[in-house]
């Protein structure tokens, strides 16, 4: 607006009491503004800064006093930790899953949300219910449903001939992975599900309706008009959701506990920190997710073009 | 016509499993609360294959509202409403400033707030566990009130702006000229006119600004030992009456009763709480 230089002396005249209010008004957001982004940039920056700096030093929290700096030493005891990798494995694994089937899921329900007539109140209102209960409570839910004895599920397997009914789902790497990603997927797809849901709320329904005039299939519709359509949603959907999934902790932390190598890296930062005081290791592998998350959101907006910004139009 | 009238059949069928696949852990959660600690692995004592009781009993409620694990339960109770009630207060009245700033005024930094915001939005939380945990030892903050409702605000405000700021731009800020134009002063404008219009995105906000604030863990259990301590953490910790005993009857009775103001909030609000998560994230 400013950038339009003044052609005649009126306009360049009219132009200060503007440009006085545009100060006043300057400063007003900036002061509106200040207090959420002080408390946005103190309550984060200062933590993460505060974890580079204790990242390079060997320090327990029970020992205060025996400080030492050790360089990039916490970053190879790290790397170099066999639990480290089963850590990183499990986060990228459950975070793989969990998005790819709450992408379909999500999308499934959001097709019969947006499409279905009668019970589509009590619909969205079933949908939203997980996505707003605890992840603890989800969490001993789903552990309880699959416990030996006590859950439900081994006793609906054993309905079915030839099955063994004690199954042990938490005795093993991949099923407990099974149970802790259900349990992710049944909380989190109602999210996924209602972005997209937006999402096809912007798809132009003319343009559906002309390929369908055209004798296009419904396939050919979802595919060459509604997908294309609906990429900003899916990507910003698929952002959100890959970042939450790699922070992973709740889940596993009720179901598991981390036994049998389902530990993510946010249980190992929680156990190498709050069990074990280990602040100098716990800093580093905070630090080494946080770049992980970086590199994640970095990748989407390059790789993808994710413009988060324009998304809101 | 017929066609879509067809459509619209096998559309209906395919809200079933959706249906069945979000309430039947509900229901399970309900039952386990049903049940006695003699009831839980004995499937003669259940219906539907383990699935629900023959004989519901209250002994889990009474358990966690005046027996043992009462105790562990109400205090964690009120800490929660206290803690996710002062960080969603605290949110919204910054995050409202913030937004009518960005939706209403020109200035510069507005694309950077909104920016870090969303940076903020993205950090993982387990990664301010260690540095928190560390400066609240030192500090006293550990195990309190503010030590938690801290941490949430940076939880809860990336969220809280962009939402905010997505419900803001759809208001017609130039009603609250014309009203003045008409003869009423700015306040008299704006407290009939904006607040109107605005409360509804403010009060949604703060809704979904409280559900995340609720269902927090990570600082919940690394921020507090027993004092301070939240409803999800608590859940984590309850212990039955022998170490060898899980307290589930209780744990799912507790769960219950946690659930129940959240399931009559999407109720009451479930349009509102649809926009709001929406309109943040997708579009403006």
């Amino acid at each position: 607006m400013s950038a339009t230089p003044p052609t005649t002396q009126a306009a360049k005249g009219a132009k200060s009491p503007l440009s006085d209010r545009s100060r006043s008004e300057q400063r007003l957001g900036w002061k509106l503004a200040m207090p959420a982004f002080i408390v946005m940039v103190l309550v984060t920056g200062y933590p993460i800064l505060q974890a580079v700096w204790n990242s390079f030093f060997a320090y327990r929290l029970t020992d205060p006093d025996n400080r030492r700096f050790v360089g990039l030493n916490n970053y190879l005891v790290s790397f170099t930790d066999q639990v480290f990798w089963s850590a990183m494995w499990m986060t990228v694994l459950v975070t793989i899953i969990t998005v790819v089937v709450e992408l379909v899921l999500g999308f499934i329900i959001a097709l019969v949300m947006h499409r279905i007539v009668l019970p589509r109140r009590t619909l969205r209102t079933l949908v939203l219910i997980p996505y707003s209960i605890i992840t603890v409570v989800s969490g001993f839910t789903w552990l309880y449903a699959f416990s030996t004895g006590t859950g439900f599920v081994n006793q609906w397997i054993q309905w079915m001939p030839g099955i063994d009914a004690n199954y042990n789902w938490f005795g093993g790497f991949w099923s407990s992975l099974f149970v802790i990603s259900l349990s992710e997927i049944w909380k989190t797809t109602p999210f996924m599900s209602l972005l997209l849901l937006a999402g096809l709320a912007q798809v132009d329904t003319s343009m559906e309706e002309a390929a369908k005039v055209d004798g296009a299939s419904w396939l050919q519709v979802l595919i060459k008009v509604i997908l294309p359509s609906m990429k900003a949603a899916v990507m910003v959907a698929l952002l959100f959701r890959t970042l939450d999934a790699f922070r992973i902790f709740d889940n596993i932390f009720i179901m598991t506990g981390g036994a049998n190598d389902t530990s993510s890296l946010s249980m190992l930062i929680y156990r190498q920190t709050i069990d074990r005081t280990e602040i100098g290791l716990g800093s580093a592998l905070s630090v080494i997710l946080f770049l992980c998350v970086l590199v994640i959101a970095a990748v989407f907006v390059k790789a993808f073009k994710v413009d988060l910004a324009e998304g809101r139009g | 016509m017929k066609q879509s009238a067809k459509g619209t059949g096998i559309w209906s069928v395919l809200a079933v499993p959706i249906m069945l696949w979000t309430a039947v852990p509900l229901l399970w959660m309900l039952s386990l609360s049903l049940k006695s600690a003699d009831m839980l692995a004995d499937p003669d004592a259940s219906l539907l294959g383990n699935f629900w009781p023959k004989d519901p009993t209250l002994e889990n409620y009474e358990l966690i509202f005046s027996g043992g694990a009462s105790e562990l339960f109400m205090p964690a109770l009120r800490n929660s409403l206290i803690v996710c009630l002062l960080a969603t207060l605290i949110s919204v009245v910054l995050a409202m400033f913030c937004a009518y700033a960005i939706s209403r005024l020109e200035f510069k930094g507005k694309k950077m707030i909104l920016v870090t915001a969303l940076a903020v939005s993205f950090f993982p939380v387990v990664a301010m566990v260690t540095p928190l945990f560390e400066i609240w030892s030192r500090t006293g903050l550990f195990d309190t009130i503010p030590g938690l409702v801290i941490p949430y605000l940076a939880l809860t405000l990336p969220l809280s702006i962009w939402t905010m700021s997505a419900f803001f731009q759809q208001i017609p800020w130039e009603m609250e000229q014309a009203a003045q134009v008409d003869g009423a002063s700015s306040w008299q404008a704006f407290r009939k006119v904006i607040i109107p219009l605005a409360a509804p995105g403010v009060f949604t906000t703060a809704i979904i600004t409280f559900f995340i604030a609720w269902n927090d863990f990570v600082f919940a259990i690394s921020l507090t030992s027993d004092r301070a301590r939240t409803v999800p953490a608590a859940l984590a910790f309850f212990t039955g009456a022998s170490q060898f005993e899980q307290p589930t009857g209780a744990i799912m009775a507790a769960s219950v009763v946690v659930t129940i103001p959240v399931v009559i909030l999407v109720l009451l609000f479930q349009r509102r709480i649809v926009a709001g998560l929406t309109s943040g994230a997708v579009k403006g």
